[in-house]
């Protein structure tokens, strides 16, 4: 069986990996991809710490309710993404900048 | 207490009715096409003052757990569900006569006013972190939309594009930490969480676990509540946010989220010993509380001194009132919880005043800059002395209800012995005052040439600003039922 540790390692580098993303990149829908490991890297611990012990499937359970709220946040945030590029044309972060002066 | 789910509806109404009131005035929005426009301000208000009338109703007796040990129904959260219920009927009547919301359909407007006050009242009852993350989610998710609600507006748009942003990775990063703390604990319960952590010793690799579990998790109260180093959204989407928005975003998910930060670390992390929580050891998070503390309120008070723009202005100085509210958090006593609850009700009506009358110059002048606010004085006398009263109250200046907020705040502090604490609050409230007062002079002492035109305010904007106007002067002759309600409203469940 594999070790705990190995999902924990995995789950680790996916935060780091979306942390990177949302950090670097400028297109706003590929940031929106790096919430979306942010978010898979916690579910991931959740499942596993869950499955590795004997203390429920409270774990598993939030992992579901997880799932649910990120699509609804992703599809609030494609809604915004497609109204910012009817104003602006763009949907590059960098030229959303009129209220930083 | 712990009750069932059947059982706990009795203690549920105030949800129950702001759940039907959104699904009421979602229907009335597509079905009655030429009363909608009276009807949805009416279904609305009537949601929020029956859910009001049953808060106040429930019994205030004992502390117990509903549904299952989701939700904590103590005196607390039914402090703060009044507050948070009270702070959307002024925002709701607020914003029945602006401009800028009255271009767009409105229907929309007052279901996701009633989805965000919900969500509001789960987060400042919710004992688990299950409901904790879904309640800050359904308030986080309703609030992208509303600051983004001037479709047309590319600020509107820009702040809500960075509103989601921001918050998407700061939950994320909290939701992170909750899993660690899940792993650690064995459980998503926060009493049950600090029974585990107290049967432990935290140290070594488990004590490096919690500090990264403090830090993440403070990520995500850090950006509801715009404290420092979480407050780089803030400006920008008050600025962009139309301005009734942005009066309610300023008071209410803030204050929600003062509620669930002191219910995770208090509840959670610490434990009651006598009239002082003890926190767990391996971590000294109080400090870095502190530290977030007077980070946030120096900040907020340096950056709101070269504004010119009155919404961002108001936005840094409520990072800043942030920064005050959570030095009543750190102190860990009975004393320090009751002076912030006294400092958020305060701040409830002298910041929602402030921006009222910002709205309400907006209606005609479609302006925010503080130059166009030159001769205000003697445009509209009511109107000039009214922000005065809320500025001065802003500061902190004795006879109005800012005044009694600062007093609990700075008396709770050195009650502690935390002189230098103390110490830069006063600075900085010092500092505040130079920029809040730049405001009233460009008001009342600057004329420009042009001749004077009275400012048309409509009467239900008139009868509101008299209505916050009142507890801004009168609270400081009435504090002690205040101070009586406050003092009850301190008890946590599991707690002191």
């Amino acid at each position: 069986m594999i070790e705990l540790k190995y999902f924990l390692l995995i789950s680790a580098f996916l935060f780091s990996l979306g942390v990177f993303g949302v950090l670097t990149r400028r297109n706003a829908v590929n940031v929106l991809m790096g919430v979306e490991l942010i978010l898979n890297s916690a579910n991931l611990n959740l499942v596993a710490f869950s499955r590795y012990s004997s203390v429920g499937i409270d774990g598993q359970m939030f992992a579901v309710f997880v799932i649910v709220v990120a699509a609804a946040e992703v599809a609030v945030a494609l809604a915004i993404v497609l109204t910012l590029y009817r104003v602006l044309n763009t949907v590059n972060l960098d030229r959303a900048d009129v209220l930083k002066r | 207490m712990n009750l069932g789910n059947l059982d706990s509806l009795n203690f549920f109404y105030p949800e129950l009715i702001l759940l039907g009131g959104i699904l009421l005035v979602v229907i009335s929005d597509i079905s009655l096409k030429g009363l909608r426009v009276r009807i949805n301000p009416l279904l609305t208000l009537a949601a929020l003052l029956l859910a009001l009338f049953y808060t106040l109703q429930t019994d205030h007796g004992s502390a117990m757990t509903l549904f299952e040990g989701m939700l904590a129904l103590d005196n607390f959260a039914l402090y703060f569900k009044v507050f948070l219920l009270v702070a959307g009927i002024l925002v709701l009547l607020g914003s029945l006569h602006s401009e800028e919301l009255a271009s767009v359909h409105q229907g929309e407007f007052h279901a996701l006013l009633l989805a965000v006050t919900l969500g509001m009242l789960l987060m400042a009852n919710s004992a688990h972190l299950v409901m904790l993350y879904l309640s800050l989610e359904l308030v986080s998710l309703t609030s992208y939309i509303m600051v983004g609600y001037l479709r047309s507006d590319r600020l509107s748009n820009e702040a809500s594009m960075k509103y989601i942003l921001f918050g998407a990775v700061s939950t994320g990063a909290m939701l992170y930490g909750f899993s660690l703390l899940y792993g650690m604990t064995g459980s998503l319960d926060l009493f049950a969480i600090r029974d585990a952590l107290l049967a432990q010793e935290v140290v070594g690799f488990n004590q490096v676990t919690l500090v990264l579990v403090v830090v993440l998790t403070t990520a995500g109260f850090g950006f509801k509540t715009a404290a420092v180093p979480f407050h780089f959204w803030c400006p920008d989407v008050y600025t962009g946010a139309p301005t009734p928005v942005t009066a309610f975003l300023s008071v209410a998910p803030k204050a929600a989220g003062f509620a669930i930060l002191v219910r995770f670390f208090l509840g959670g992390l610490s434990q009651p010993s006598g009239e002082q929580w003890a926190f767990i050891s391996g971590i000294d998070w109080p400090l870095v509380l502190i530290a977030v503390s007077v980070m946030t309120m120096t900040l907020g008070n340096i950056a709101a001194l070269t504004q010119n723009n009155l919404k961002r202005m108001l936005a840094y100085s409520s990072i800043a009132h942030a920064g005050y509210i959570l030095m009543g958090a750190v102190l860990l006593t009975g004393t320090g919880l009751k002076a912030m609850l006294v400092y958020l009700f305060v701040y409830l009506f002298m910041n929602l005043g402030a921006f009222f009358v910002v709205t309400v110059i907006f209606n005609s002048e479609k302006t925010f800059e503080l130059q166009d606010y030159n001769g205000m004085f003697r445009r509209s006398p009511f109107l000039a002395v009214a922000m005065s009263i809320f500025l001065l109250s802003l500061i902190g200046i004795p006879p109005f209800a800012g005044f009694l907020g600062k007093l609990y705040i700075f008396g709770a502090v050195i009650d502690q012995g935390l002189y230098w604490f103390a110490l830069v609050g006063a600075l900085n409230a010092a500092v505040a005052a130079f920029y809040y007062m730049r405001v009233m002079k460009h008001m009342i002492l600057e004329n420009d040439d042009r001749p004077p035109t009275p400012l048309r305010i409509s009467t239900l904007n008139v009868a509101l600003l008299v209505l916050l106007l009142v507890p801004n002067i009168l609270l400081i002759v009435f504090w002690s039922p205040i101070d009586r309600w406050t003092a009850n409203s301190i008890t946590l469940f599991g707690g002191l």
